[in-house]
């Protein structure tokens, strides 16, 4: 983080009235990908909201801080959570861009306190897209002992002309706890480019859950690497991916077991229907004979049984595939 | 007008040169159990199969009506929509499919007091239950009675209940029969599938099948006592030479 970073405190008061109109449509577009615009609204909640390269909404609460610049074609921020503070609600990142085309990126860095407990629901919405790229370099370090969830669900419009690309480097320090869960489920998924990087320190742990849906010619590449570096190190990657037509789906995952009772284990399911290509290529690497890395892997149409037991209740069977992936993508 | 819900004549499906059903002859009534016994490796479970239009079960001769239509080459849906609905022996698990939202799929009522009585129909607490994804955190016995109450909430005209006593304790076994008895009271017919003859007291007629053949016909207490001198004592006699002789067809 350079020096250029400033601090925000702006309130949802301050909102400039220029912007007025953006937020608006922003948070249409929000609560259009499930998110709750009430929340946003609550003086209580944390919360941040980033159009194209502007910060439109900012508010802090105590053990939590936000500072932010805006550059030409995104913002870079940084969010520090106070060592041992417990954000009871979920803090709310929005982060989105209204024009048809153009560039976003969002250079992000979390700092979670030892002992600190907190919540992130991170909207993306790019309900306009016709040819846009959303561009996400996240370092994020998990203090000692503390426990942080990262949930981040898309929405990418209709035409699926939108390419995302987020990256995260994760650090996590002895006796802390991560969940990242990742979704795009709704709308068009356009291409995806996943690429997480997770160090597991001593007993703490990691788990990665990423859900996607991809139809017409859209592409999903996940990419997670899980280096389980310290003494009773557990990490655990869950992937549930399902493309239809001609969409495709590949998924990378890496699982090193570099400790003494480390435990690694990669869960792969990917289902696909028509001329969709789904691809799962799991790594398996241990360096300690006390270290147990494990996965399972299972790609292919819809379960037969599954598809037949939703028929035999009266529905078609196009009614049957979407609830059996739904589920499976716990929508 | 016929008083026959399901009538099945000759029905045989052949796989990989062998008969897995054959010659098969059935009639069920509405509002009635009936008892369909045999050992493992039958073809009950092939018969209900055939009978719900799953895929790899086509019949190769014969036919299935139900009221009175043709259906024998009607699919699942189709059947479920006239009011033909199975219980699957082992009970498919979904990923993320809670319990209630499962049940309410083919409720007729599909109110939420609707869903947690039939739950409690299968002594499973609705406040535990209700919101438990159908996956592998879930015993098959305990996805066996969610099936079950499924069905139970569908008011199928005919229910073919493939071994429900099975992967569940004795002691529930009077829960489903009591549920079949109550289904038939409403008007259901109900195919009980099962390999125990105990559980065909429970029916008003019953069969025996042996290798993917029907080969008796008769009372409940009729088939029973057949099965238990010919198919308990000399099963492998039985299932290498039905006697065919003894067959009887209901009235």
């Amino acid at each position: 983080m350079t020096s250029e970073v400033k601090p925000l405190h702006q309130s949802k008061k301050q909102v400039e009235p220029a912007w007025t109109k953006e937020l608006e449509a922003i948070l249409d577009a929000y609560s259009k990908g499930g998110g709750n615009v009430e929340d946003l609204k609550k003086t209580n909640v944390a919360t941040l909201v980033v159009s194209s390269n502007r910060v439109l909404l900012a508010n802090e609460i105590p053990g939590i801080h936000f500072e932010a610049e805006e550059l030409p074609q995104g913002v870079r921020a940084l969010i520090n959570v106070e060592p041992g503070a417990v954000i009871e609600k979920t803090v709310h990142l929005c982060f989105g861009m209204l024009p048809a085309e153009g560039i976003q990126e969002i250079i992000a860095e979390y700092n979670i306190g030892a002992g600190a407990k907190v919540e992130f629901l991170a909207h993306c919405t790019f309900p306009n897209a016709v040819r846009l790229t959303h561009l996400m370099n996240a370092k994020i370090n998990v203090g000692q002992g503390a426990r942080m969830a990262y949930k981040e669900a898309h929405y990418h419009g209709t035409t699926g002309g939108v390419e995302v690309v987020p990256k995260a480097e994760v650090n996590i320090e002895e006796r802390a706890h991560y969940l990242a869960t990742f979704s795009l489920t709704h709308g068009r998924l356009g291409k995806l480019e996943i690429d997480y990087d997770v160090t597991v320190g001593k007993n703490a742990s990691a788990e990665l859950v990423t859900k996607a849906y991809g139809f017409g010619d859209d592409q999903v590449i996940i990419k997670e690497t899980l280096h389980l570096n310290g003494e009773g190190a557990r990490g655990l990657t869950k992937t549930r991916a399902a493309v239809k037509e001609n969409a495709k789906s590949e998924v990378y995952t890496t699982a090193e077991g570099n400790a003494p009772f480390a435990r690694g284990h990669m869960d792969c399911t990917e289902i696909i229907q028509g001329n969709a290509i789904a691809k799962n290529v799991p790594v398996v690497i241990v360096r300690d004979e006390r270290a147990q890395v494990t996965h399972e892997a299972a790609i292919g149409t819809v379960n037969h049984k599954e598809l037949e037991t939703l028929m035999a209740r009266g529905l078609s069977q196009e009614e049957a595939v979407d609830i059996i992936i739904r589920g499976m993508l716990q929508e | 007008m016929n008083k026959e819900l399901l009538v099945i004549e000759n029905l045989t499906i052949k796989r990989n040169g062998h008969d897995i059903l054959r010659n098969v002859h059935l009639k069920i009534q509405p509002g009635k159990i009936h008892g369909l016994l045999g050992l493992n490796g039958s073809g009950k479970s092939s018969l209900a199969y055939a009978l719900m239009g799953c895929k790899g079960y086509e019949p190769d001769e014969g036919l299935i009506e139900f009221d009175g239509k043709e259906i024998t080459h009607l699919p699942i849906n189709e059947r479920a929509k006239l009011g033909i609905t199975l219980a699957w022996q082992e009970p498919a698990r979904f990923e993320g499919l809670p319990v209630g939202v499962y049940l309410a799929l083919g409720a007729k009522d599909r109110k939420k007091e609707a869903i947690e009585s039939a739950l409690e129909a299968v002594a499973l607490p609705p406040a535990v239950y209700l919101k438990r994804p159908i996956d592998r955190t879930l015993s098959g016995g305990e996805r066996k009675r969610i099936e079950l109450a499924a069905v139970y909430l569908m008011q199928p005209r005919l229910a073919i209940l493939d071994e429900p006593d099975s992967g569940i304790d004795m002691l529930s076994l009077s829960d489903v029969i009591s549920l079949a008895k109550s289904m038939a009271k409403n008007g259901s017919a109900i195919l009980l599938i099962t390999h125990r003859d105990e559980m065909v007291e429970a029916a008003d007629n019953a069969s025996l099948m042996c290798r993917g053949t029907i080969i008796y016909h008769g009372t409940a207490n009729e088939v029973r006592e057949y099965f238990r001198k010919r198919c308990r004592i000399h099963s492998e006699k039985v299932d290498f030479q039905p006697v065919e002789k003894d067959m009887r067809v209901l009235p």
